[in-house]
């Protein structure tokens, strides 16, 4: 459905001698992901994940590299491009809501946008207020409602026109653990509709409770891609965790046996739990920036 | 092509009819202020040396440089959609056509700004000015307004912070508010400045209002620069929507 190939995206940036450098974003970043996948982006702030999902829906145009959905290529060509946002939903990471409407004409216009008829749309944004439990703020003014609520809302606008295809950026960023939650059932339940969802978020613990597959990037570059289990027992199932001064030092085993003989060695205190993609995420950015 | 157009004028129209009384209220104060100063007060002891009164003058004025007022700022929150909201990303997203943006937003403007002057109109006539309204004067307001729509897209497009755009209305419009043939004929100007404020579209505007409002004269020169002005803007207003994906 979704195929990258070598995609780059290098931005001007002013240095710190003030003069012109260039600052490479993304960075020879090639994948494919299926239809009907929940596909995670994973990375530290600054990984390249927002430029990814910016390229991936038209925001901003890659440096070289190709985007291709479903054969159709992203590229200068306004009806290819018109043919591949009718297939993409976007929730962005920031609340880039109309603040002068209201929940219910934030939705009309985005309906409008796709050109949804007059019964459809009415339809429609009745049942996806439901769905995403805000019908009551209909008419209230979007600064009006609180953060978890702007998110779900996010979500109902991306979905309004049926999307095929969703990118998620970090859709869930400082909200608390009930409306994350929430959020996640929501995308599940999205996913079992049979949409083809791109998540980008530095939550490990969201990658790996929706993700059927993770990407980890940093500094712009792909650094390996496999399903969450995969990643853990690849890398060790189980993690030896032991304090180095002030700080937390781990290791990861194949075998609980490995871990147990590792730490009869040790001399500090150390503990033994099944590893995570946690564990997986620092071992494979780097510990010091992971951590 | 159409329903892009409308849909992005059925925003702007959307949030206008949030806010329509206070809209109308706030568009009369500034001319009644000109009207009652500058019409009334100063005006009763000018001669335009053409036989009409002062108000008679002024009013054509008045309506240039509010109009223009009216549709630029009108586009202006465009530039907070794309520096602060990211709102605008969303019809960046949609399969919109670029043209249909500028269009649907200028045409906003466009009504914005004749709202506002049709506010004038009747206040003027409460005033006692004498001047007549025909189709001809409608088209070069409209053309006054989306010229001006398009040079506030233009500016919301490049600007970055709202400090600088504040200094855009301080450094272009209110030099033109003053120099540009609203409260006093060009003839008045040394040459040189004359001739560099005949290159601006609210000197044409104000010559054309002024010719078909009081004077039963138009200036097809003045129609055509304004034409040029329309054509120009549009241009880099549509490149510069279509460069935001760069």
């Amino acid at each position: 459905m979704i195929e990258i190939k070598n995609l780059r995206k290098v931005y001007e940036h002013i240095g710190k001698d003030k003069g012109k450098t260039e600052k490479i974003a993304v960075d020879g970043l090639t994948l494919s992901i299926g239809t009907g996948e929940v596909f995670g982006l994973l990375g530290p702030n600054g990984a390249g994940k927002t430029t990814t999902i910016r390229m991936l829906t038209m925001l901003t145009m890659p440096t070289s590299g190709e985007i291709l959905y479903d054969g159709h290529r992203v590229g200068e060509e306004e009806e290819d491009a018109r043919a591949i946002k009718q297939l993409i939903g976007v929730v962005p990471q920031n609340l880039n809501f109309d603040q002068d409407l209201t929940v219910g004409e934030n939705l009309e216009l985005h309906a409008r946008l796709y050109h949804m008829g007059r019964e459809e749309r009415e339809r429609r944004i009745e049942e996806l207020l439901e769905y995403v439990e805000l019908s009551d703020v209909i008419n209230d003014t979007v600064k009006r409602l609180s953060g978890g609520m702007k998110r779900r809302l996010l979500i109902a606008r991306a979905l309004i026109h049926h999307p095929k295809i969703l990118f998620l950026d970090e859709p869930t960023v400082a909200l608390d653990p009930q409306v994350r939650r929430r959020i996640w059932e929501l995308i599940k339940k999205m996913a079992a509709e049979g949409a083809t969802i791109l998540i980008t978020t530095h939550y490990i613990e969201e990658a790996e409770a929706i993700c059927d597959r993770v990407a980890i990037m940093n500094r712009g570059k792909l650094l390996a891609i496999d399903t969450p289990k995969n990643f853990i027992s690849r890398l060790g199932g189980f993690v030896v965790e032991w304090n180095e001064g002030v700080h937390r030092e781990f290791r990861l085993f194949a075998t609980r046996e490995d871990a147990s003989s590792f730490l009869g060695s040790l001399d500090e205190a150390a503990s033994i739990r099944r590893s995570n993609l946690e564990d997986v995420f620092i071992e494979l950015t780097g510990r010091k920036e992971g951590l | 092509m159409l329903a892009d157009i409308w849909t992005v004028f059925w925003r702007d129209w959307v949030v206008l009819r949030h806010r329509m009384t206070a809209f109308i209220l706030s568009r009369m104060v500034a001319p009644i202020l000109y009207l009652t100063a500058f019409g009334w007060g100063l005006g009763r002891s000018i001669d335009t040396g053409t036989g009409a009164s002062y108000l008679d003058f002024l009013v054509p004025g008045i309506l240039a440089l509010n109009s223009m007022n009216i549709s630029f700022n009108s586009v202006v929150p465009v530039h907070a959609e794309r520096v602060y909201h990211h709102s605008i990303d969303e019809y960046i997203i949609a399969p919109v056509w670029p043209y249909a943006y500028v269009i649907g937003k200028v045409l906003a403007a466009v009504l914005r700004g004749l709202i506002s002057s049709a506010i004038i109109v009747a206040l003027a006539y409460l005033f006692g000015a004498n001047f007549s309204i025909t189709p001809l004067f409608v088209l070069v307001l409209i053309l006054n307004c989306a010229v001006f729509a398009e040079m506030g897209f233009c500016a919301s497009m490049h600007v970055g912070t709202y400090e600088q755009m504040g200094q855009v209305n301080t450094y272009i419009l209110l030099p033109m508010s003053f120099l540009c043939g609203t409260f006093f004929s060009t003839r008045a100007l040394p040459d040189l400045l004359r001739y560099f404020i005949d290159l601006l579209p609210l000197t044409h505007t104000s010559y054309l209002l002024r010719g078909l409002g009081v004077e039963n004269d138009v200036s097809m020169l003045s129609v055509a620069v304004l034409a040029v002005y329309l054509a120009v803007c549009f241009v880099i207003s549509a490149r510069s929507f279509i460069a935001l994906r760069k």
